[in-house]
């Protein structure tokens, strides 16, 4: 067995909402496949129709082999899920908590205190094993949660956006687990709204848009025509209206894109030369601030694949508290 | 062997959290405590008034104990997400409810038996046919705890479990002959008596303390155990349609 997850024209429906749009893709055995979209795109109504908190409209599941379709319950003991919110006991300790969701699985009393003892060590937990789970600090309970979803060792575990809402240092502790634990064999699905975050973590990436995946490829795949390029981020204070299509006329060898933040994204197949570019601008009225290259990354291709401009993507970010 | 575990940590778990804790316990006494005496005493210590009351007593101890519970094991865990965690559990999800159940059924049972407490010390308990009375307690307990849980499973907040289970709860006590017999209920009534439960619970209840009952018990029973098993799977049908969305 190679696919650890496979789906075929999944459909969610909500009233007038169409959460998931008749999604297929396949994950394989071992892989860390990333769930890459804007809030709203359907990545929680996915993950909640393959762990079976939530039915399809139509489509087929196979998780682990087992066809899951009639029988979103059938491969229960082999996914492991965390969610974007903690599910936890907030009136049990982190111990306890720990403990109880080994029992849901059938661990033996001496089996889950080890385990849970275990967990709480490679999470830096321990000296909070005896607090109760609602004095705990958002990322302290964020990795509480993600223990909690790998306590049964699951060869397959879904992670619902694990680093939104989290302090900096908690976020980059957690994606060190999450590479450990791919290493060490587990077939990882993540959803994030991170465009560096799945360029750092994941093998494979699925864009997804309003419940559609617009393109699903390896991340040295998706980088590949992008890589020789050449992208500068130009500053400005003050632009005049018909700015873009002035330049485009007369720089007809680059790609220019004014991106909501005020910034002028230049992308060509050769070095740009600043100086003309820069007098230009201030020539037509606008006042440069800034121009800086850029190292070409997912984010130009998301970007040009979906036509979300990355500060979109970014805003969100912001506004849900950060997590770089 | 592994739902069992799973089964039996998710009831241990309710009981450490819920049951167990001090107001749980307090209200579990003081409220049967607050019954029986009320009756005890407006009847006026008459033995024989004592031993009409008691059925009563305690089929009002076991209601209220069993269905205020489960607006919190049940519609409290699904509204702070932690039913979830339950729901991905890999065992079926009837064994998963009975174990959200089960000690909701423990606490009404416990709660009967406090007015029975009480009345050792007040009356003669020694004609009381236990073999029958233990049953029904137990059966009793069951049904009003899947009558609270079909109630907690159609709503969605906690206090609507409350309010909803208020609208079944009081009128019960006057349709089902916990003190008044049926048969001095308007005629009207009568129909929605017995399409009432606990009617039979109290029945056994009223043949088993001083031997004045309408049905056989065997009847009363299996009626009883029809109702749990029609509540039982009303509600899991419920969550199955409401919750997995
Ligand atoms: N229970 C629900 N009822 C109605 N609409 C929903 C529900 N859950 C999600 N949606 C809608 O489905 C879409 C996808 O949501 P979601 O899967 O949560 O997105 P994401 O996780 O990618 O941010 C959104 O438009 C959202 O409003
Ligand atoms: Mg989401």
């Amino acid at each position: 067995m190679t696919e650890s997850i496979c789906v075929e024209n999944l459909t969610k429906n909500f009233e007038k909402v169409a959460a998931v749009d008749g999604i297929s893709f396949r994950v394989r055995q071992g892989e860390l496949f990333g769930f890459l979209g804007p809030n709203g795109a359907g990545k929680t109504t996915t993950i909640n129709i393959l762990t079976g908190l939530a039915r399809s409209d139509s489509g087929t599941i196979r998780i682990g082999g087992i066809d899951c379709t009639g029988n979103p319950r059938a491969a229960q003991h082999l996914v492991g899920v965390v969610p974007d919110e903690s599910n936890l006991y907030p009136e049990l300790t982190g111990f306890d908590n720990l403990c109880f969701c080994a029992a849901l699985y059938g661990m033996g009393r001496t089996k889950r205190k080890a385990r849970a003892h275990e967990l709480l060590d490679t999470f830096d937990l321990t000296p909070a094993a005896d607090r109760k789970f609602a004095g705990y600090s958002k990322g302290m309970k964020r990795k509480l949660t993600i223990a909690a979803g790998i306590i049964h060792r699951p060869p397959i575990l879904f992670l619902d956006e694990p680093t939104t809402g989290i302090d900096v240092a908690s976020a980059r502790q957690l994606r060190h687990l999450v590479s450990d634990l791919n290493r060490s064999g587990t077939t990882i699905f993540l959803t994030t709204h991170y465009i560096e975050e799945a360029e750092r973590l994941c093998n494979r990436i699925a864009f997804i848009v309003s419940g559609r995946i617009v393109r699903n490829d390896t991340v040295e795949h998706l980088i590949q025509p992008i890589k020789a390029k050449h992208i500068m981020r130009i500053a400005c204070a003050t632009m005049p209206n018909d700015i873009h299509a002035k330049l485009t006329h007369a720089f007809s060898e680059l790609i220019f894109t004014i991106t909501n933040e005020g910034f002028i994204r230049v992308e060509s197949e050769k070095p740009v030369h600043v100086g003309p570019l820069v007098r230009f601008l201030e020539d037509n009225g606008a006042e440069v601030t800034e121009a800086r290259r850029m190292r070409p990354s997912l984010e130009d291709v998301f970007v040009n694949i979906t036509g979300i401009a990355a500060d979109a993507m970014r805003k969100e970010k912001e506004k849900r508290g950060g997590g770089q | 062997m592994k739902s069992w575990i799973a089964y039996w940590n998710i009831l241990l778990k309710d009981m450490r959290t819920y049951y167990l804790k001090p107001p749980n316990v307090s209200w579990g006494l003081i409220f049967p405590l607050a019954w029986t005496s009320m009756f005890f005493i407006r009847s006026g210590t008459g033995l024989e008034d004592i031993m009409i009351l008691l059925p009563g007593v305690v089929a009002i101890s076991i209601l209220f104990g069993t269905t205020s519970m489960l607006a919190v094991t049940v519609t409290f865990e699904k509204k702070n997400r932690s039913f979830e965690r339950l729901l991905l559990a890999p065992i079926s999800f009837e064994l998963l409810m009975l174990a959200k159940t089960s000690g909701a059924i423990l606490f009404g049972v416990g709660n009967a038996f406090v007015p029975v407490i009480i009345a050792v010390f007040l009356a003669d308990l020694t004609q009381i046919a236990w073999h029958v009375f233990v049953p029904a307690v137990f059966m009793i307990a069951m049904v009003s705890t899947f009558l609270g849980l079909f109630i907690a499973v159609a709503v969605s907040e906690v206090f609507e479990a409350q309010t909803f289970s208020n609208f079944f709860r009081f009128p019960m006590i006057f349709l089902c002959g916990l003190f008044f017999p049926i048969e001095k209920l308007p005629v009207f009534l009568k129909p929605l008596s017995y399409a009432l439960p606990l009617t039979y619970g109290a029945d056994v209840l009223h043949g088993a303390v001083h031997g004045n009952h309408m049905m056989p018990f065997a009847l009363d029973l299996a009626l009883l155990a029809a109702f749990c098993v029609l509540l039982f799977a009303a509600s899991l049908w419920n969550i199955k349609r409401r919750w997995i969305l």
